[in-house]
């Protein structure tokens, strides 16, 4: 499966990828964790592995680390094949999911441990001078001699990041690092990973489960499923024009609704649904009368309304549950056909008519160019 | 019952066993080693440091002991590092057990009969006969200090492999991982890592081979064949066969006292080693 066939224009291969996999796959025993994977990541970029765990994003990280080699295919780091050079000889550093910092060396230890391996090795004040910048880079000035169970999650999380960008990789490989941390800390350091990232140039690779982490941070984003990239682009491009339902499911929040197409062309398709009803969609990826597909329509491109707006096809709907989410609030409606889906309702647009409460009965409408006509031919699960 | 009195219950048994089987035997043997030898052995009381003053005619057995228990606490060590090391890091998990009982095995049968095999090894029909077929000869290896060597390293090694196994088993893998991230070799990874962070096991273990062979006679007294003796058969024989226990007990307590100063020097020098760690109580 080609990942360019499918990919938006903005994921043609740069003219100078900084790294790149090409046909790698990755076989362990009976698993094939890695599938035929080809991307290519471009200098200076923010790019996120996005998936379920056992997704095979963790071993394209290792691929890319040296951790793993490629059972077929080729890694390329800087325009030369690194399939079976050892993690020593990258010049590309990792934040390890629990930091991995070394317990018996102090912060500033550690941050110069990288350094203190070249050859020839630095003089120390060179290396001192060094530390204290990257100490100073993610905000811990001062902690040059604490030691490593001194420092608090947050702060051992910066130490992890400091000793890997001190070394100023070409690439900076990124383990699910805040999986460990608690939300609020999550957030300031997701800004905070990008303010470095934005102004040090490194290109930064991230690998997580978070889709609101991959999406906030992103400049890109790599889905991956079963060892295989569905799709690759940045976040608006996998939000409006995902390739399939996983997509659509694993980026933001959608409705889905099962069905077969009855007619297609190259832009609209009709679907008929198990209840009978037929939806018109618009296509992004061709599909062919009979495929099994899914109509997306994201909760936010619903309208609810006392009254049938004219125009467009309304739905008559019960609703049967409201939380309200200050900016937005969140129904569950319930359509005799249909069935549950989801409706998110601007504030803005409950000043006129709403709010609405539960078991009232409404229309639903969305304009017919909000509903995706999704390939499903393998998301059972997705959402 | 305060916290306190419960504390001293649970204590009490403990307690009276170290009194009865350590403090009271040791305040014996100081207060022999300042007496006499009776006229047909024992002990006479006296108040003398007679007995002190003869030390230097067991100086054989203190000089052997002194240099033989470092050296074989060292030979230990270095065969049982990378023993233990394959063990916890390298070994396919599934043998792991396996591979470790087979360290203990040796121990389910007595030192006596294994150290009874060793002379066999050691002697004329032995090791050397076969260094004999590749030409070289006239190698005397049994009643040699180096025979003792061997018996030691053979008798202790599994003391030595289990604190480090111990140790290395639970060395985070992930650092390795980090080091060689950040562009160390495998070998520097060893140096600036693993050995480092094994430096618990490594006290441990040498601390509990060094105590022992410090007061080991069996050893020597197999496989030395009466030419190279510790301070413990000087004991023996001092005790069992002289019967000169005003003596014996001087010698005794001189052996104390040297454990009591190597050990306090020993502990001094890994925790200033091991200073950098507080999260791993060396002892």
């Amino acid at each position: 499966m080609s990942e360019a066939a499918y990919a938006p224009p903005s994921a043609e291969p740069a003219a100078h990828p900084i790294a790149e996999f090409r046909g790698v796959s990755k076989r362990f025993g009976e698993v094939l964790a890695a599938d035929d994977l080809n991307l290519s990541i471009r200098t200076g970029e923010f790019l996120s592995f996005l998936g379920p765990s056992g997704c095979g994003k963790t071993t394209a990280l290792r691929m890319l680390a040296g951790f793993e080699s490629p059972t077929s295919g080729e890694v390329f780091l800087d325009g030369e094949v690194v399939n079976d050079l050892a993690p020593y000889r990258r010049p590309v550093n990792m934040v390890f999911q629990h930091y991995a910092l070394f317990p018996h060396l102090t912060v500033a230890q550690n941050i110069g441990y990288g350094l203190r391996q070249r050859r020839p090795k630095p003089p120390r004040d060179e290396i001192a001078r060094k530390v204290r910048a990257a100490l100073e880079i993610v905000r811990l000035e001062g902690f040059e001699n604490r030691r490593i169970w001194e420092m608090s999650g947050g702060q051992q999380q910066r130490v992890a990041l400091a000793r890997a960008i001190v070394n100023e990789p070409k690439l900076l490989l990124l383990d699910e690092p805040m999986a460990a941390l608690d939300r609020k800390l999550r957030k300031e350091m997701q800004i905070e990973l990008q303010n470095i990232q934005r102004r040090l140039g490194i290109t930064f690779i991230l690998v997580t489960h978070d889709q609101e982490e991959a999406l906030s941070m992103s400049d890109r984003i790599c889905i991956m499923r079963d060892g295989r990239i569905v799709q690759t682009g940045t976040p608006r491009e996998l939000y409006d024009q995902p390739r399939n339902r996983y997509v659509a499911g694993f980026v933001g929040t959608s409705n889905f609704f099962d069905g077969v197409v009855e007619r297609a062309d190259a832009y609209r398709a009709r679907v008929t649904l198990g209840c009978g009803i037929a939806l018109e969609g618009r296509v992004l990826a061709p599909v062919a009368a009979g495929q099994a597909v899914s109509v997306s329509v994201r909760p936010e491109q619903i309208r609810l309304a006392r009254t049938a707006t004219g125009g467009e096809t309304g739905w008559e709907v019960t609703i049967l549950n409201r939380i309200f989410l200050g900016e937005h609030t969140e129904y569950l409606v319930k359509h005799d056909g249909l069935g549950e889906f989801m409706v998110l309702t601007p504030r803005q647009a409950e000043l006129s008519d709403g709010p609405f409460n539960a078991g009232e009965r409404l229309t639903a409408s969305w304009e017919a160019t909000s509903a995706l006509v999704l390939d499903n031919d393998q998301a059972p699960q997705a959402n | 019952m305060t916290q306190r009195g419960r504390n001293l219950l649970l204590l009490a048994p403990a307690g009276a066993w170290f009194l009865v089987m350590l403090v009271i035997p040791l305040a014996v043997v100081i207060i022999f080693s300042f007496g006499e030898r009776g006229p047909a052995g024992g002990y006479v009381p006296a108040f003398t440091l007679e007995q002190y003053a003869n030390l230097p005619a067991r100086w054989a057995a203190f000089k052997n002991t002194l240099m033989l228990a470092p050296a074989g606490t060292l030979a230990s060590l270095l065969i049982a590092y990378p023993l233990a090391y394959y063990l916890a890091v390298r070994a396919d998990p599934r043998w792991k057990t396996v591979l470790l009982v087979l360290v203990i095995v040796p121990f389910w049968t007595s030192i006596l009969i294994r150290s009874y095999a060793w002379i066999f090894l050691l002697g004329g029909r032995g090791i050397p006969a076969l260094l004999d077929l590749i030409g070289i000869d006239n190698v005397r290896l049994i009643n040699t200090p180096f025979a003792v060597l061997i018996g030691i390293v053979y008798g202790y090694l599994p003391l030595m492999v289990f604190p480090i196994f111990v140790n290395l088993d639970r060395l985070d893998k992930r650092l390795l991982e980090a080091s060689a991230d950040l562009g160390a070799s495998p070998w520097r990874t060893f140096l600036q890592v693993t050995l480092p962070m094994s430096l618990p096991g490594i006290a441990t273990g040498c601390l509990l081979v060094f105590i022992l062979l410090m007061g080991e006679f069996l050893i020597p007294a197999i496989l030395g064949g009466g030419k190279v003796f510790f301070v413990g058969n000087a004991l023996v024989d001092l005790f069992l066969q002289s019967r000169n226990w005003a003596f014996g007990s001087a010698v005794a307590a001189t052996l104390v006292l040297l454990m009591l100063v190597s050990v306090t020097a020993y502990m001094r020098l890994i925790r200033r080693l091991g200073a950098q760690r507080e999260d791993v109580a060396l002892m």
